[in-house]
């Protein structure tokens, strides 16, 4: 398991493969958050951030076959077309591996301590959270 | 007694500082005690942490409900809705 919080920029194709190593692991599911149109900077609650992405990390385990798993979330300056989050589980089998993939993605846009502002032509302002983030975990819960 | 307190994104803008170390009266003992505390400096802190829908807590790093007690050397974190991913 990986957890990183990181400034720069990581290589998917990198982190997949070193999921894929063992000879068990028969899916890898990733997802890939990349900044939409806006310029923007990232503010996180460094000891906090890891601290909550390994919780929900955790959660993914005790559901699904999680045989390893690499969350990396970038902070600080982006622009449109940067990655800012990757999201990597492998499993023996695909059903675990998206599920598992999904459930953290939506638990990590809730309960990670990270803040987008928006540096938009007419101001910097920062972004609000969405309901419809808090439904996509909470329907985990159900 | 003495705790660490922190303040995120909006909220450290809105109040202009990251934190502080500050030495609490005897009677403030728990998180929401805390921040009536701090409202009662006026001004900005009186109406940035009014509202209690867009302020959410974490003591040492754990998310807490506003009558989540505290103790001497916590760190206290306030800090709007998170929109991180």
């Amino acid at each position: 398991m990986k957890v990183s919080v990181q400034r720069e920029d990581f290589d998917l194709g990198q982190e997949v493969k070193a999921l894929s190593k063992n000879a068990k692991v028969g899916a890898v599911a990733s997802f890939v958050g990349v900044v939409r149109e806006v310029p923007m900077a990232l503010e996180h609650y460094a000891g906090m951030t890891e601290r909550e992405i390994g919780k929900i990390v955790e959660e993914a385990r005790v559901r699904w076959q999680v045989m390893d798993c690499t969350v990396i979330h970038r902070f600080g300056e982006l622009q449109p077309t940067d990655r800012i989050v990757l999201v990597a589980v492998a499993s023996a089998h695909r059903g675990d591996a998206f599920a598992a993939c999904e459930f953290i993605m939506d638990y990590l846009k809730t309960r990670a301590p990270f803040w987008k502002k928006e540096e938009r032509a007419e101001g910097a302002r920062w972004v609000e959270a969405r309901a419809a983030d808090d439904e996509a975990a909470e329907r985990w819960q159900r | 007694m003495k705790v660490k307190v922190l303040f995120f994104a909006a909220l450290r803008e809105q109040l202009g500082t990251s934190g502080e170390e500050i030495e609490l009266p005897a009677d403030v003992t728990s998180v929401a005690g805390l921040r009536a505390h701090l409202m009662q400096r006026g001004g900005s802190w009186q109406a940035v942490l009014a509202d209690k829908k867009l302020v959410r807590v974490a003591v040492n790093q754990e998310m807490v409900s506003p009558m989540n007690p505290i103790k001497p050397g916590d760190e206290i974190a306030f800090f709007p809705p998170v929109t991180g991913g």
